[in-house]
């Protein structure tokens, strides 16, 4: 076990445990949105940085390993500023209309989603954009990455106006997870987008439509076609809906389901990534082939 | 990965073989298709069809003559170890080469990655099982664990990933012909009375038949009436044009399904049933034992029932009152006479991510592995029998009129006759295929996307081609998972394991022939693996 | 791996492009250790890929999944991460223009204006970041792929030339750099303009191998104890005690270690690494060499900068023949060391100048820094105990191997020891390469450029490039020490110093640097990826007299957001040129 200090209260966390897990040790509520526990930490949204006393600049504490006697602060107007600050950049930049907990940190820390002015309209071309390059605009509006949806299956859809390149999907469909390679981070700096090679159709690309790219995004960028649907018809309704966990009814391995169920009807289904068998993870008949006992063929 | 093509049948599985491939475990993928599990391997294995045995013989001999084997485990843990060893001895990696067609440095590669490793599991699927000689085929990779002590430790073991959810735990509940619940036998007076008390009737004290039994029982027409509950055999039987036949001929065919399938089609009286995993209340359990909860998030559409109250039902008709038991009064009355789930209390397997039996009291963890009693000494128990098994090839052989092997499996995207995922908007949808290897295609004059005859000693039926370099020459590849388009199971073969009876669907002997270029309406595309 | 290849083909050339790469058919084996083993020669197969073909194709995604084994999304988010690589047809030549600050100040924006016209539908005419050629500004880039591949960079570039740059067979080559030094300390440039650097045998009659003799003489151990005894400190930019850094791989058991020389020089406002690449490339070789004996590396690694061509040329014809004279391979000088040496090239990406970044860039992925810890020493490229030593820090080991560690450390100052070398441009007389003693006054190493050009006036001096300082006329009476500028809140940085006269436009300057980090941030970190636009945001209000009531508080935010949350250096450095420019010259913001 390592010991160390945060906020001035004394916490222990096991070998290998970040300052995230100290800080979760002693109830401190950190915000975190690239980080998950069945992922490995790429640490880039820098939500929960963290001041830490001997270091130059601040820390991400979901990336950090906690090293005997540090010192960390994760309640200083530095720390708070950074926190806001990050949300506020990434606020001004994405829509975050179904991205509740990115919406509530902002709100939390005090961050203006207008701080940067009013959002630039829709871009139809960041999927062709070439690094090292980019159109200076007037600096009257704020640089966004909206842009059309896209709808190329019957599904899941990709709202990437909605993506904070948070990695999680690429890593779910990657080493983390499901080793498919689908998709990756293309492009670079503000123009760092999530695509497959040369921006195919996910019927084009390597994409098993496992959806535990799904499962993972944090904003809503990527969300099931029936949940799009139900939304758009203006038939999603949170209050009438239940969830379920359940055993999926294919192969013997025994995946737990959570069915989000409205009117009788599946609208989609995640797995708890706490479930020993599936960690989060589904494949494509459990992830949307049990619609069979919801919808008429 | 012995007969596993579990990168698309058992995928959240793979998922966890991933993971230790990433750690630096080597994987081992024995199997005539070159799969998209093979693709993980450090080495594949592409053994002829039916040629399991030959090559665990070979692995095994070449085991013992390297001194890889456990030979304490051995003395202390089983039994039979002389005659298994003279019986492998005649296996030399080139015999086996040979015979299996697999290169003598892959089963040398294997054999000493096996006898090396510190831990090291045999993981298989219906590669293994769906032969005639489907147990033989089990003992021969059950031989390999005994000789090298891969079995009864953590992370070493024998692994059979069951292929539908509740294969496991329909077996533990008694779904089977001698067992009673909680694997006891139905032969024995003891138990038997057991039961008999609890539930106040009298149970038949032979064992009954399992399903190929029953098939034969119908062709003696010595079963008249028959009771299917979820499932397809006007689909899914082998040889299925003559299952068929004695399904029609029956005086009484009652089918509980949630749909109208085909063997629903057939039926006097069809019982619409609800979904078990989402529109009751109840547990299944998976390949690695656990027992786990289902729930009830749906109500049952139209007049559909739980299968627990159509069995209440027909029982009240029968003349005894089951009541209205709910899931969990079914599970408390279980716990009551199998030990091994005796501490699975319902509140357990709510608050925890199920458990693994056996369980014997509820302070009881589950167990992650079995056979760790073999590691005792001295062993409490039986010991672990090696047992002669002589390779067999498959039944139906191939002939200058049939030259080519079928074999049958899944894709990732479908499961079993279609009857469930044909319904999801699938994006990977294809029309069945029969898939050739290169060299075939060009030697039967094959084109991706042309419609061939595919003719076995049974039938003929007529599908799609697709080009697969996944296949050896000599060997086809087709799923049942569209049955409604393309009839697979009117060309395998029943020929049964008499022990377990399973079907060699594993094994047909075909031709191939061209049926004419897209010669088949429109809407058909060439499809894309 | 079950990995799905696209239904496009590669052309035959396309083909013969990765396999001149990764060899003939040699089919990728069975495991993930075979692909694990391929995955490092990805950007050569794209380097080699847009030489031949012009652009990379889908049909070569297929190609490089199936005999490297990269997924095609990944091969995609590779190619498309750095900007030399092009990912759609186009005409097969390229001409980059640079558009950063000293080739601003002299035209680089209608030099690409006009040769955008020039060039129509037969080239492309492309704006780009730094060539490395600011002595000679402003520069461009001809990049020819197809049928006689070739790449040229050009300095001193006018309008004539960049026509011809877009049309000749033969296009226009930069010249030789000017290079000067005080008197009595021309150390790390001696050799360059002076010895020809294609010949091994005038290196060694010049005095070369005499360290790498020496070292291999004193041994790993007495090496690291004369760099330490040198006070050598990493002239990168972090100022790190090289051999600290030494010590500490060489003391790392996990296996192999690995060395790298950082030569991504990119930093706007830098030429030095390629004044050496070009003029001394044996130094660097002997260098490498004695860095890996001393630290327990069989294998080094230059990483390149894809920019530098005739660099590329010189460094591998120098380990070539250093090879083939027993400097280089199983048994360096006969000792029965072994080490060897291997160029990778970087294909246009700033960020892959920072340490963890570059050796994602080697192993063949995008170039993306990582969180430190773990440091490169424990855990460098490959994931093993890694020496990175920027061009500049090598070639000081010479002379403190042959003349011990304490002869060098009297150079200089007591904190700051040895020479420097600085990369002096814009509005002087003689812009070029200057070496001086730690110590002396900026304006010394002004004066050794020729002083400031013929009636301009001095307006401000940029110093450590677009990541350092901008600074006003006074400063040219400070003393150059790492320690000096420290405590004057500047750095010396890469030893940039940009002299800019009063006819440029300030804010100008400002715009171009936010549009260089703005393109060159990898994208990774929000506070970098979005605050970098928000800056440029707020500078083209400033320039345009529309700035916001608040926006220098904004600006303050930003700064702190960037410095604080980033993940790497790029981010943590994007403003600070602009805000040391709010302080020292609010009038470029205008109204104030």
């Amino acid at each position: 076990m390592i010991s160390l200090t945060i906020d001035g209260r004394a916490v222990t966390v096991p070998e290998g445990g970040t300052l995230l897990d100290g800080c979760r040790e002693l109830g401190i509520d950190t915000p975190t949105l690239c980080w998950a526990k069945t992922l490995t930490p790429v640490n880039v949204c820098r939500v929960c940085v963290v001041e830490l006393e001997g270091s130059r600049t601040l820390v991400p504490s979901c990336a950090r390993k906690a090293e005997a006697g540090m010192v960390v602060r994760t309640d200083s107007p530095r720390v708070q500023a950074s926190r806001k600050g990050v949300l506020e950049l990434l606020a001004s930049s994405v829509d975050t209309s179904t991205a509740p907990t990115l919406v509530a940190f902002a709100k939390r820390y005090g961050a203006d989603p207008l701080r940067y002015g009013p959002p630039a309209p829709p871009a139809t071309d960041r999927d062709a954009r070439e690094s090292g390059h980019h159109h200076v605009g007037s600096g009257e509006v704020a640089d966004t990455v909206h842009q059309p949806m896209k709808v190329d299956n019957g599904l899941y859809v990709r709202d990437y106006g909605k993506c904070i390149t948070c990695y999680k999907c690429v890593e779910a469909c990657g080493t983390d997870a499901q080793n498919t390679f689908a998709i990756a981070i293309a492009g670079r700096g503000f123009d760092a987008r999530v695509s497959t090679e040369f921006d195919v159709t996910l019927d084009d690309s390597a994409c098993v439509y496992c959806g535990n790219c799904v499962q993972v995004c944090p904003t809503g960028a990527l969300m099931f076609k029936s949940e799009r649907d139900a939304r758009d018809a203006g038939t999603w309704d949170e209050s009438q809906q239940t969830t379920t966990r359940t055993i999926c009814p294919f192969c013997g391995v025994g995946c737990t389901l959570e069915l989000t169920v409205q009117d009788n009807k599946i609208l989609r289904v995640m797995s708890p990534p706490e479930a020993s068998v599936t960690s989060g993870n589904l494949c494509v008949k459990g992830r949307f082939g049990v619609v069979h006992v919801s919808e008429t063929p | 990965m012995w007969g596993s093509n579990a990168r698309e049948a058992h995928p959240i599985f793979f998922h966890h073989v991933l993971k230790g491939i990433r750690h630096g475990a080597k994987l081992f993928v024995v199997d005539p298709r070159r799969t998209s599990t093979a693709e993980w391997a450090d080495t594949h294995l592409p053994l002829n069809v039916g040629t399991d045995i030959e090559l665990a013989l070979g692995v095994a001999r070449e085991l013992i003559v390297q001194g890889l084997v456990d030979r304490d485990f051995i003395s202390h843990a089983t039994t039979g170890y002389a005659e298994f060893e003279a019986h492998a001895m005649p296996w030399t990696l080139e015999r086996t080469s040979e015979v299996t067609g697999v290169t003598v440095e892959a089963i040398r590669a294997l054999a000493h990655a096996y006898g090396r490793a510190q831990r090291a599991q045999i993981c298989w699927t219906l590669g293994i099982t769906e032969h005639h000689n489907a147990v033989d085929n089990v003992l021969s990779l059950i031989h390999l664990a005994l000789l090298t002590g891969h079995v009864g430790r953590e992370g070493s073991g024998l692994n059979p990933l069951r292929g539908q959810n509740n294969v496991q735990g329909g077996g533990d509940m008694g779904a089977l012909p001698h067992k009673l619940p909680g694997f006891q036998d139905v032969e024995d007076d003891e138990i038997r009375g057991r039961y008999e008390a609890l539930w106040g009737a009298t149970i038949p004290p032979k064992k009954g038949w399992h399903l190929t039994q029953m098939f034969e029982a119908m062709g003696r027409n010595e079963l008249r009436t028959v009771l299917v509950m979820g499932e397809n055999p006007a689909q899914s039987e082998a040889d299925v044009g003559h299952a068929r036949q004695l399904l029609e001929g029956l005086d009484g065919l009652v089918v509980m399904d949630l749909f109208l399938t085909r063997t629903a089609k057939m039926a006097h009286v069809v019982l619409p049933s609800a979904a078990a995993w989402v529109e009751t209340e109840g547990t299944v359990t998976n390949s690695e034992r656990r027992v786990q909860r289902c729930r009830k998030a749906l109500d049952p559409p139209g007049e559909a029932k739980s299968d627990v109250w159509i069995l209440a039902q027909l029982a009240r008709r029968l003349g005894v009152d089951l009541g209205e038991p709910t899931g969990e009064e079914l599970w408390d009355e279980l716990r009551l006479l199998s030990p091994m789930h005796r501490g699975m209390s319902w509140s357990r397997l709510e608050a925890n991510d199920g458990l693994q039996w056996p369980c014997p009291d509820e302070s009881h963890p589950g167990t992650p592995f079995l056979h760790g009693r073999l590691w005792e000494r001295p062993v409490s128990g039986m010991l672990a029998p090696f047992t002669v098994v002589q390779p067999e090839g498959p039944v139906d052989q191939l002939t200058h009129e049939y030259p080519i092997r079928l074999t049958t499996g899944r894709r990732l995207d479908e499961y079993n006759t279609g009857v469930q995922t044909n319904q999801y908007r699938n994006p990977m949808r294809r029309r069945e295929t029969v898939d050739v290897s290169p060299g075939d295609a060009r030697a039967l004059g094959l084109a991706e996307g042309d419609r061939a005859r595919i003719t076995s000693r049974r039938a003929s039926v007529t599908c799609l081609v697709h080009v697969d370099d996944g296949l050896t020459p000599g060997l086809a590849f087709m799923t049942y998972h569209d049955a409604d388009d393309v009839d697979t199971n009117l060309l395998t073969i029943e020929a049964i394991d008499p022990k377990a009876g399973t079907a060699e669907f594993k094994a047909t002997a075909v031709r191939i022939e061209r049926e004419g270029t897209h010669g088949s309406p429109s809407s058909e595309r060439p499809a894309h693996a | 791996m079950d990995l799905h290849l696209p239904n496009a083909q590669p052309t035959p050339e396309e083909r013969a492009a990765v396999a001149a790469v990764v060899g003939e058919e040699s089919p990728l084996g069975w495991g993930l250790a075979d692909v694990r083993a391929r995955r490092h020669e990805l950007l050569e197969v794209l380097h080699e890929l847009q030489r031949r073909v012009g652009h990379i194709s889908a049909g070569a995604l297929a190609e490089i999944a199936r005999r490297l084994g990269v997924p095609p999304a990944e091969a995609y988010g590779v190619a498309s991460f750095y900007h030399l690589f092009r990912l759609k047809p186009g005409p097969p030549r390229i001409v980059h223009v640079c558009q950063d600050i000293s080739c601003q100040m002299a035209g680089a924006g209608n030099l690409l204006q006009e040769g955008r016209k020039v060039a129509g539908t037969r080239a492309s005419c492309v704006a780009g970041p730094c060539l490395g050629l600011c002595d000679q500004a402003p520069a461009i880039m001809v990049s020819q792929s197809g049928a006689s591949p070739f790449e040229r960079a050009c300095g001193k570039a006018d309008v004539d030339t960049v026509v011809r740059a877009v049309l000749d067979e033969n296009p226009p080559e930069a010249g030789p750099a000017n290079v000067a030094a005080t008197p009595g300390h021309r150390r790390l440039l001696r050799r360059v303009g002076v010895v020809d650097p294609m010949s091994e045998s005038a290196y060694a009659a010049s005095g070369g191998w005499r360290a790498l003799a020496r070292a291999l003489e004193i041994g790993p151990q007495g090496v690291i104890a004369e760099v330490t005894a040198s006070r050598l400190m990493g002239r990168g930019g972090a100022a790190f005690p090289t051999g600290r850094k030494w010590a500490a791989v060489a003391a790392q058991s996990a296996r192999p270690h690995w060395l790298v020389c950082n030569a991504d020089e990119s930093e706007p406002g830098t030429f030095k690494d390629r004044v050496i690449l070009e003029g001394d490339p044996f130094a660097l070789v002997e260098a490498m060499t004695i860095a890996g004996v001393a630290t327990g590396c069989e294998r080094g690694i230059l990483y390149l900068r894809g920019e530098y061509p005739l660099a590329h040329e010189r460094m591998a014809n120098a380990i070539m023949a250093a090879r083939t004279s027993g400097k280089l391979g199983a048994n360096v000088l006969g000792s029965g060391v072994a080490f060897d040496l291997e160029i990778r090239r970087g294909a246009g990406a700033y960020i892959c100048g920072e340490e963890t970044a570059l050796f994602a860039s080697i192993e063949g992925y995008r170039g993306e820094p990582r969180s430190k810890p773990p440091f490169p020493v424990e855990r460098g490229v490959f994931g093993k105990p890694t020496v990175i030593n920027t061009v500049e820090t090598l070639v000081n080991v010479l002379d403190i191997v042959t003349d011990g560690g304490a002869a060098y450390a009297s150079i200089g100052t007591a904190a700051s020891t040895g020479t420097r070398l600085f990369c002096v441009s814009g509005a002087v007389a003689r812009p070029g390469l200057v070496e001086v003693p730690f110590g002396v006054r900026l304006a010394d190493v002004v004066d050794l450029a020729g002083g400031l050009r013929e009636g301009a006036t001095l307006q401000a001096i940029l110093l450590g490039g677009a990541a350092g300082t901008m600074v006003g006329p006074e400063a040219l009476d400070w003393p150059v020490t790492f320690e000096g500028m420290r405590e004057r809140g500047a750095t010396l940085g890469s030893g940039v110093v940009v002299l800019i006269d009063d006819a440029a436009d300030g804010m100008a300057l400002l715009r171009r640097i936010a549009a260089f980090f703005r393109d060159e941030s990898c994208g990774q970190c929000v506070p970098c990826r979005v605050g970098t636009v928000r800056q440029e945001e707020l500078l083209t209000r400033a320039a345009t007299g529309r700035a916001w009531a608040d926006d220098g508080e904004r600006l303050q935010q930003l700064d702190q957001v960037m410095r604080d949350a980033s993940i790497c250096g790029l981010g943590q450095t994007a403003s600070s040129v602009v805000m040391s420019a709010k302080n020292r010259f609010p009038h470029w913001w205008g109204a104030s």
